[in-house]
């Protein structure tokens, strides 16, 4: 069953419709924000608890748990809401279809999640290279101060919000939420020590939430339509409705939202026209961005997309960007692109992930040639291991994690290239 | 304050300040945890994950224990210690794996290394490294940097840990090293490639824990076990900061700071610890007579005879030098005293009196530092004049102290409030209370006098001024000398009434050590130390003496702390130690002084002032106000006219000569044009 239209908060995720202010407020945002606002902090916090809102950025944290962090009363120190719009993730492409169509449902959910936690500004950290999307985002802005929607008294709520739009470099580190803070106050973008959190000691040292594009642009909407309608879609402790990324070996790549916990089969038959050549040559699929492990094609079958179910087969939702593969691909180079991408950005702070990432990618090069020994294999995964878990912030857990996942899914395949590449013949091939 | 929270470590309970990190919890426990980038005194980078220890009930992978602090653990339910465990399969894996990839990018070139020996990485590689290596890929090189004469660097060796980068930026205040790039091309580099200037760079030598950044005046000449290490203090200033001078034969090979949490932490000024080649050039190794206009060569006798000769019936006066120690002024007092002469240690004609005991060292001492809420500062730099004081005040500042400065407006390194440039503003700062630069009842505070403000005409008034102006306050204050000497020589009254001039009014002038005035011609001079520097050329004999490192003896550094200079070698030639050498003039002048041993002369001049028998303790110094005078309006000059070449020792270094000659450069580097 498709999710009806009429339950997609983003009405104009594909650009079709007015991008303006006034679009915006056909399609029903901005409808009465002051009267979300008049519900009062602790309102709001429970019901975007009681929704099941879990964070869009991929760590799947609870939204609404998140925001009751920040302190009741201010010590005096402002609170501000960070939302990091800065998305690198490969593969991963749905917040740019937010910034750049629907801007408004981000700007709204700003000025609510900001009067959530008692923060009177938001700064959006957008990545370096959405330059359009900062236009457009910026214009939605614009529009909202123009229209008394944010600034003194925004959305005559009685609540003053301001919104700054900061463009980032281009580093995929900065997408993490301390080295975000540290890129935004002027620093190299490298992860902080936890704790203290952000929700403590934040940007500027003041008590801060970092939340993803996505969790803060259906905020407003989910306390325009009630927590009991989000909480509908999806399993237990998996709610909602989420924009799922496409990409790869699919006869139509596309953004799409839907309700959570669709199974995988059916979100590539349904919007995506399908696996490329069909269900049957489909080889392996990446589920939640380039972060996570793969999943084998017998296992995909049954894949079931939202965070508990993946989690259980040691992957992950991640951000919902699915990387589709088929037969077609080499699936050792595959995640040695991915293991050169985090070598290529880890940032060099901790020593685990400064040096495992360049080993890792290094030993990667020589499976994709089959230089390599059978010992190496286990080599290799054991160094994911002495990465994973010992680094300051997730990059190190991230760039171990699709090497895990290879070696635990298609051993054979590496073992294959190695004998061949050391006998010079390729064994069992099946009869062409 | 009391935040004491009861924690857990490998199963031994022990109850530390909630503030406190794993690691030093962990400390106190008796338990070791190793570590690279985490320093006492630094900021927390927790870059290094060398420290990671298992905390029970956490996320299920370990936790880096410099980072996390004792009261972010979460008490069991039942409110039990939370417990953290160093020894367990998974914490031994975690750092061994931390090891494995410190190493596979360390070069393994410890036999060419200087840091061979004393090697934090060494070390605890023996403890959590393999003998073998699983990394089969190229290693990774970087290109050198070029810091300057004093820090050398092998950049391959370096672990990023960014000790050096802190301690440039935190302590030093001069943030010019960074690290650049990212992932494993990420490199510490100095601020686009130039040279270090601070002052205290040689501190970041041992802050690297591996052999990075190595010492270039030390490079490749001694290993650390062939090494005798004495453990002494440092004369280059008044600051008295703890070493260690280590010796190999006869030459001394380095000087490294060690730790005194009361002075100089555990840092060291550049020009103390690279003057160690300045005590093999220049050497007096043997007594002279001037015969004809000439200096020659003689024998002890021929010059005791010549001094005896010259003095016969004639005004003796004797002058203490910077770097004498408080037995030789004792000998040179007790000398001069017989014949009936004065002796001086006031050789710049500073406005100190001895008696007044708190008006000469102070009543504060350098701890009072840490947590004074005001400093003033009158007529000194102390980034010139005693860069690890200087450090000190910055900490301060950097914990919110006020700082206010009368004085030539310089960098020091941190933001102050400029008063003025002379005794003007001194004048005001008495007169008109309440500024927010005044010191005021309350309100911790520290006022620091310098030479520049007490070596002149109204320098008396200045003390007077500063005096009445901490006693107004309720501050402590403190005399920042300049001379390792001079507080020594004023608790001995090496003081002549009339000044210095008084002592050169004198037909034989005993000169020990004193190198920093012009001695007019008339008098016949005896020059007794260890350099053939300035007052050796104006001498009639020589008599060569001991440098400090060559004899024991007591200084008392410029917050009043006796403390005990250990022998670290021997004097060359026929040089001798300094109180031997006065006491066996003494017996040729036929006036023998009342000792024969080191000990009895200790003896006599603990008897005659108690308070230098006291080792490492500052006495208290009661606050007895002075008349105030009239304060000139000159500004205040600076008292160093070159940092870095303040003495004999280190005139005759060709280390701090470069140094001094590349700071010149710099300062006289054209502007850009405009």
């Amino acid at each position: 069953m498709f999710l009806r239209d009429e339950d997609r908060i983003f009405q104009n995720i594909y650009g079709m419709k007015d991008r303006t202010l006034a679009g915006a407020k056909a399609r029903g945002l901005w409808d009465d924000t002051a009267g979300i606002i008049g519900r009062g902090r602790d309102a709001i916090l429970d019901e975007m608890k009681k929704s099941g809102l879990r964070g869009r950025g991929g760590a799947g944290f609870p939204t609404g748990l998140k925001w009751s962090f920040m302190p009741k009363e201010s010590d005096g120190r402002p609170h501000y809401l960070v939302v990091n719009a800065d998305e690198s993730e490969p593969g991963t492409c749905k917040d740019r279809e937010i910034m750049r169509h629907d801007p408004h449902t981000l700007v709204e959910g700003c000025l609510v999640a900001g009067f959530a936690m008692g923060a009177h500004a938001a700064y959006i950290y957008i990545r370096g290279e959405f330059i359009r999307e900062r236009e457009a985002l910026q214009i939605a802005i614009d529009e909202a101060y123009e229209d008394g929607l944010l600034g003194r008294n925004a959305a005559k709520s009685g609540w003053d919000f301001d919104v700054y739009l900061h463009h980032g470099a281009g580093a995929y580190i900065c997408g993490e939420e301390t080295a975000l803070l540290e890129s935004l106050e002027g620093r190299k973008g490298m992860p902080r020590l936890k704790p203290p959190f952000p929700a403590n000691t934040g940007l500027y040292g003041c008590p801060t939430t970092v939340n993803n594009v996505e969790s803060i642009a259906v905020a407003p909407t989910i306390l325009r339509r009630g927590a009991d309608w989000f909480a509908g879609f999806g399993r237990q402790n998996n709610a909602g409705t989420k924009l799922f990324a496409i990409s790869g070996h699919v006869n139509q790549p596309c953004v799409v939202e839907e309700a959570m916990s669709i199974p995988l089969r059916e979100l590539l038959d349904k919007h995506c026209g399908g696996v490329r050549g069909g269900w049957d040559n489909l080889k392996a699929v990446i589920p939640g961005g380039s972060s996570v492990q793969c999943l084998p094609s017998p296992v995909c079958g049954d894949a079931i997309m939202d965070f508990d179910w993946l989690r259980e087969q040691k992957s992950g939702l991640g951000t919902a960007a699915v990387i589709v593969m088929d037969q077609s691909t080499d699936i050792i180079k595959a995640i040695w692109r991915l293991s050169k991408f985090y070598k290529h950005e880890s940032c060099g702070q901790c020593t685990p992930c400064r040096e495992g990432t360049g080993w890792m990618m290094r030993v990667m090069d020589r499976l994709v040639t089959g230089e390599a020994e059978i010992e190496e294999i286990d080599m290799l995964f054991d160094v994911t291991k002495q990465v994973e878990g010992h680094t300051i912030c997730a990059l190190g857990d991230a760039a171990a994690w699709p090497i895990q996942g290879l070696i635990r899914h298609y051993r054979d395949e590496i073992e294959d290239r190695i004998k061949a590449k050391k006998t010079g013949r390729v064994s069992a091939v099946a009869a062409e | 304050m009391t935040d004491l929270k009861k924690i857990s470590i490998d199963g031994e309970v022990i109850e530390v300040d909630g503030a406190m990190t794993l690691l030093q919890a962990c400390e106190a426990a008796g338990v070791e945890v190793p570590r690279f980038c985490y320093h006492e005194r630094l900021s927390i980078a927790g870059n290094c994950r060398m420290c990671l220890v298992e905390v029970k009930g956490g996320p299920p992978k370990p936790a880096a224990s410099c980072a996390m602090q004792v009261r972010d653990l979460r008490p069991g339910p039942e409110g039990q210690a939370p417990e953290v465990f160093t020894n367990t399969p998974m914490v031994k894996k975690a750092r061994e794996g931390v090891m494995e990839f410190l190493l596979i990018n360390h070069p393994l070139d410890c036999p060419i290394c200087d840091q061979g020996g004393e090697c934090d990485l060494q070390d605890q590689a023996m403890a959590y490294g393999v003998d073998f290596s699983r990394y089969r890929e190229p290693k990774r090189a970087a290109v050198d940097m070029d810091l300057g004469p004093l820090v050398g660097t092998c950049m391959t060796r370096c672990i990023s840990c960014t000790r050096c980068v802190r301690f440039i930026t935190e302590v030093a205040g001069v943030p010019e090293m960074g690290q650049t790039g990212r992932g494993e091309d990420s490199e510490i580099t100095s601020y686009l490639s130039q040279t270090l200037t601070s002052e205290m760079q040689g501190n970041i030598i041992d802050l690297c824990p591996v052999g990075a950044l190595t010492s270039k005046p030390y490079a490749f000449t001694a290993r650390p076990w062939e090494l005798r290490k004495t453990e002494t203090i440092d004369v280059i200033d008044a600051l008295g900061s703890s070493i260690r001078v280590d010796v190999r034969g006869r030459e001394v090979m380095r000087i490294v700071p060690r730790n005194h949490d009361g002075v100089n932490e555990e840092w060291l000024a550049d020009r103390s610890r690279f003057v160690w080649d300045g005590l093999r050039r220049q050497r007096l190794d043997k007594p002279y007579v001037r015969r004809d206009g000439k200096l020659k060569p003689a024998t002890w006798g021929e010059a005791f005879a010549a001094i005896a000769e010259a003095a016969e019936g004639k005004t003796v006066s004797g002058i203490a030098g910077d770097l004498a120690s408080t037995e030789a002024m004792f000998a040179l007092k007790g000398l001069v005293g017989s014949l009936d002469g004065v002796a001086e240690c006031r050789t710049d004609g500073v406005a100190l009196e001895a008696g007044n005991r708190g008006s000469y060292a102070g009543t504060a001492k350098i701890e009072d530092l840490d947590d004074a809420e005001l400093i003033l500062l009158v007529g000194t730099n102390p980034r010139s004049e005693a860069p690890v004081l200087n450090a000190r005040i910055r900490k301060a500042w950097m914990n919110g102290a006020k700082v206010g400065l009368i004085g030539e407006a310089v960098d020091l390194t941190y933001d102050y409030d400029h008063i003025g440039t002379g005794p003007d503003a001194l004048a005001a700062t008495v007169n008109t209370p309440a500024e927010d630069w005044t010191p005021v009842k309350g309100k911790k505070s520290v006022v620091i006098i310098g030479q520049g403000a007490l070596a002149r005409e109204d320098g008396a008034a200045a003390l007077a001024a500063a005096m009445k102006v901490a006693e107004l306050g309720e501050s402590g204050f403190l005399v920042l000398h300049n001379a390792a000497s001079r507080v020594g020589g004023l608790d001995l009254g090496l003081v002549a009434e009339g000044g210095i001039a008084r002592a050169l009014e004198a037909d034989v002038i005993l000169n020990l050590g004193a190198d920093e005035l012009d001695i007019p011609a008339g008098p016949f001079v005896v020059y007794q130390g260890s350099h053939g520097d300035r007052g050796a050329h104006r001498a009639d004999v020589i008599l060569p003496g001991a440098a400090w490192t060559e004899e024991s003896g007591i200084f008392v550094n410029t917050e009043g702390r006796p403390q005990l200079a250990n022998r670290a070698g021997f004097p060359p030639g026929e040089a001798r130690e300094n109180w031997a050498i006065l006491r066996a003039l003494s017996a040729a002048m036929g006036k023998p002084l009342p000792y024969d041993g080191l000990a009895a002369l200790r003896k006599a001049m603990f008897e005659d002032v108690p308070h230098l028998a006291r080792l490492d303790t500052v006495p208290e110094n009661a606050h007895e106000a002075l008349e105030l005078g009239v304060l000139g309006h000159a500004p205040y000059a600076p008292a160093l006219a070159d940092h870095y070449l303040v003495n004999p020792i280190c005139r005759a270094s060709t280390v701090l000569a470069d140094l001094s000659r590349l700071r010149a450069l710099r300062e006289a580097k054209p502007m850009a044009a405009e």
